[in-house]
């Protein structure tokens, strides 16, 4: 998931955080002192991101958003490392997005995706962290009437070395939060640190055991009614007309509403009578000018694509076609990967109270921000009228990140009811017929080879849809998509890790009217497909080891073959596997950090996979918590094999033809390989996490199979092979 | 209406009876643990136990559970101390978005009463919820853990 990050700079934080002191408070007529920031407990802000409680309790804030992938607790160790507070005392919470408005975004960027949670905040947090402990210090020193260079801080003390005298955050936090923020606070040296690169507990467990955790769709407000809610199947279709009389008399029911242009809702005193009276309900769709599209048609407008003159270049040197030409040799494959749902295991669902000066939302999202632009559009009131309040989220994998659909859906329905707080959930069955799906996309790869089979020349060729045409048409450069090309690109946090003689990577943007979004890792996810799996057949048809052959590519690109070394060591890559046992590879560069697996299976009855065990690695730069990484890798690895063996959403008559678990299957824990990670920061470089790793296990577990069976397989999901996963 | 025993108390619910025992649970009696995932029994996260068994609310109507004890998972741990099953869980750090979690818990809860001393072979059979962060490896790990504890 990438979504684009407007640049913080340093300076507009610390002009922030000054300047708070005149600022909005988070608490409301907290009758202290003048010129602090004050929690809603009274207790005062020392920077943005840090509360100290008199009782020494600390109150990190957290702008992105937790979704299980552990960033609240990995961004509250970047803070405390550098505030130098007892970790046992600290707790965290979300700013909103209103307040971070009001304070000119003093919180940065709430946006959770492209596994940017932990890097792309790193250093800002860190600098709330140093700047707050900085202060601190020195409310203590003026105490002391003592320099403060003469002081300093470690669990929440503070110490003046010279006399022994000690003191703590609590007690020093009001005068500390009265001072002027410091700038430019030196961050700490990497091998300094004490808390970043520990595997601490996560932070957020405890309510998540006991039923405590309240998820969006958990919500309870006084006097709330319950929404359920039916858009037109057929994407671009509308609402012609519905008989509300129907189920107006239905238990419960309270109003039977459109909602936009193409949905309908019926809402009640409980949920599960709004949509059993929706079930009931008459709805006459005009299913517009899509309502023939399928599967079968989107295919051959991909297909054509593979060989269109018109195309966006995305990586280029040397003569790739005239060395195919000329070639000795000549591989070619097509490949496709089709259209998924996120499928989070809550469905979408927003809250919303809206009067005609207040429009209030509570909603699970990845970000804050574009839960509040959504909801100020849709109620059509100003910042400072609107608020969003994030709840925890159970999983976004990036539906939640770019698309507010259900908020709008939310503020329209309270609209039609003013000062009634409504909940609106999503039925399993809408949230797959109304995903944001993983666009689909085809490739064609030839290679070429000299007659002494050295791979001289490699077309690839993408034909698909394109995310940023659907959902950030700004953010194309003159009509090219640059996150179609994942993975493939010659530099940056997406860079191929091969170099060919003659390269042409190119995209025939083919698009649909089925709406693409982010989805845990996108276009990196087919395209490792794509690139590895054909790198496979390049190998075999040189008559080489898979290992050897990419070595041979990659002298150029140390950190990608390291990952990829570190991988083929550990699994004995070379050395025989146990009687009936076949291994394959697979490296990507994805989202800033270097990662590889190796899997290895067995095949039963030529169509049954075990996947045994899967070695990974990750080169990320810095591992905050390396317990965390570890989950990380071994879940992406669920979202990546399920995508891989059981899901595809179908176009038939314009509409989806999966609606739930039983069309759409997940993996179960039975079907769980055994995950080794190799975690392997490298250092000097921040790369995500919560997405690298899911792109290199569908790759490795393909060129497994064909090491078992020697059959290739070039479209995804499996099943539509006749291939399970046991 | 129908009266309901959850966790050792009783409520009366004014539902149809064929209101699914999960909704019920949610709306009625105001416990939330319980998840919504899919409605049609497959993804486990609505798991309750039923007179001890692990049972998918979602497909379960209220009037099947009259006269049953319902156990949900704000029931499961009992006088402040955590189920040794919710204790393995915090000890390997398990959930991630946790959602699914609840579910989870019940069903391997209910698991361990009928196989005390689980092998993988019994909690691959017995244990079929989805998790779409993909917490298997650690839920393996905490169901042997709480099996020993």
């Amino acid at each position: 998931m990438i979504t684009k990050a407007p640049k913080i700079d340093r300076r507009s934080f610390l002009i922030g955080t000054a300047a708070v002191g005149g600022g909005l408070a988070l608490g409301l007529n907290i009758p202290f002192g003048g010129g602090v920031v004050r929690a809603q407990d009274g207790s005062p802000e020392i920077t943005a991101w840090v509360v100290i409680r008199p009782d020494d309790k600390v109150v990190i804030r957290i702008a992105r958003s937790e979704m299980g992938q552990g960033t609240l607790t990995g961004l509250a160790q970047m803070v405390a490392e550098e505030l130098e507070c007892d970790w046992s005392k600290v707790t965290t919470e979300y700013p909103t997005p209103g307040q971070s408005v009001a304070r000119k975004r003093v919180w940065g960027d709430f946006s959770t995706g492209g596994s940017r949670g932990i890097r792309s905040s790193e250093e800002y947090v860190r600098q709330g962290g140093a700047t707050a402990r900085t202060m601190l210090i020195q409310a203590a020193a003026d105490d002391w009437k003592v320099p403060a260079s003469e002081c300093s801080a470690a669990n929440s003390v503070i110490t003046h070395r010279p006399s022994g005298r000690t003191t703590t955050y609590g007690k020093v936090a009001e005068a500390a939060a009265k001072l002027t923020p410091p700038t430019n606070v030196p961050l700490k040296d990497p091998k300094d640190w004490k808390l970043i690169g520990k595997s601490v507990k996560r932070l957020d467990t405890m309510d998540k055991l006991t039923g405590a955790q309240v998820y969006g769709a958990d919500l309870k407000l006084p006097g709330m009614l319950n929404a359920a809610i039916k858009d037109c199947p057929v994407f671009g279709g509308k609402l012609k007309s519905f008989e509300a009389a129907k189920v107006k008399g239905m238990p419960g029911v309270r109003h039977v509403v459109p909602v936009g242009e193409s949905a309908v809702a019926v809402v009640a005193d409980t949920w599960w009578q709004a949509k059993t009276a929706l079930d009931a309900l008459p709805i006459v769709w005009d299913e517009g000018p899509n309502a023939k599209v399928s599967s079968a048609t989107i295919a051959e407008m991909l297909k054509a694509g593979l060989d269109a003159d018109q195309a966006f270049v995305a990586n280029q040197n040397g003569d790739a076609k005239g060395t195919i030409r000329g070639a000795a040799k000549k591989i070619e494959a097509v490949y496709a990967y089709p259209f998924q749902n996120h499928a989070p295991m809550e469905p979408m669902n927003a809250t919303a109270r809206y009067t005609a000066d207040r429009c209030e939302v509570w909603v699970p999202t990845q970000n804050g921000e574009g839960a509040f632009a959504a909801t100020l559009a849709a109620s059509g009131l100003p910042a400072d009228k609107c608020e969003v309040y994030k709840i925890h989220p159970g999983g976004g994998f990036g539906r939640r990140v770019a698309h507010h659909d259900y908020v709008t859906q939310a503020v329209l329905i309270a609209k039609q009811m003013p000062g009634t707080p409504v909940k609106l959930l999503w039925t399993r069955e809408e949230d797959m017929l109304h995903g944001k799906y993983h666009p689909v996309m085809q490739c064609k790869l030839v290679g070429a080879f000299d007659a002494a089979n050295n791979l001289t020349g490699l077309h690839m060729r993408l034909s698909g849809q394109s995310i940023l045409s659907d959902v950030r048409p700004a953010a194309l450069q003159e009509g090219k998509d640059p996150l179609v090309f994942q993975g493939l690109n010659p530099a940056g946090e997406f860079a191929i890790g091969y170099s060919v003689p003659n390269l042409l990577i190119d995209h025939a943007m083919r698009n649909t009217h089925v709406p693409p979004g982010f989805w845990r890792g996108v276009n990196i996810n087919q395209n490792a497909i794509f690139l590895e799996c054909f790198m496979d057949e390049l190998a075999h048809a040189a008559g080489q080891d898979a290992l050897e052959f990419r070595r041979k590519l990659m002298s150029k690109h140390p950190k990608h073959l390291a990952v990829l070394n570190a991988v083929a060591d550990r699994a004995g890559w070379g050395k025989p596997a146990p009687q009936g046992v076949f291994r394959g590879l697979a490296q990507m560069m994805s989202f800033n950090s270097y990662v590889a697996a190796c899997a290895e299976i067995s095949v039963s009855g030529g169509n049954k996979i075990k996947v045994r065990r899967i070695v990974a690695a990750t080169d990320c730069g810095y591992a905050v918590n390396p317990a965390q990484i570890e989950r990380q890798i071994a879940g992406s690895f669920v979202y990546g094999l399920s995508g891989l063996f059981m899901e595809e959403c179908t176009v038939k008559d314009g509409r989806i033809e999966q609606t739930n678990f039983n069309t759409y299957d997940s993996m179960r824990i039975a079907q769980m390989p055994k995950v080794e990670s190799i975690i392997m920061p490298s250092g000097g470089f921040w790369g995500g996490v919560g997405e690298p790793t899911i792109c290199v296990a569908a790759p490795a577990v393909l060129n497994a199979f064909f090491a078992a069976t020697g059959k290739r397989i070039r479209t995804v999901p499996l099943k539509n092979h006749g291939i399970t996963l046991v | 209406m129908a009266r309901l025993t959850i966790n050792g108390r009783t409520s009366e619910v004014d539902v149809d009876p064929g209101t699914p025992l999960l909704w019920a649970i949610r709306e009625q009696v105001g416990l939330t643990g319980t998840k919504y995932g899919c409605g049609i029994a497959l993804c486990g996260s609505c798991t309750v136990h039923l007179d001890g068994a692990a049972v998918r609310s979602c497909v379960v109507p209220v009037s099947a559970a009259v006269g049953k004890q319902v156990t949900t998972i704000e029931g499961l741990a009992s006088g402040g101390i955590l189920h040794k099953v919710q204790k393995a869980w915090l000890d390997h750090d398990v959930p991630q978005c946790g959602y699914c979690q609840a579910g989870m818990i019940m069903a391997v809860a209910a698991l361990l009463k009928s196989k005390p001393r689980p092998t993988d072979a019994d909690i691959d059979a017995g244990i079929t919820n989805i998790c779409r962060c993909g917490t298997f490896q650690q839920v393996r790990e905490a169901v042997h853990a709480a099996a020993k504890a």
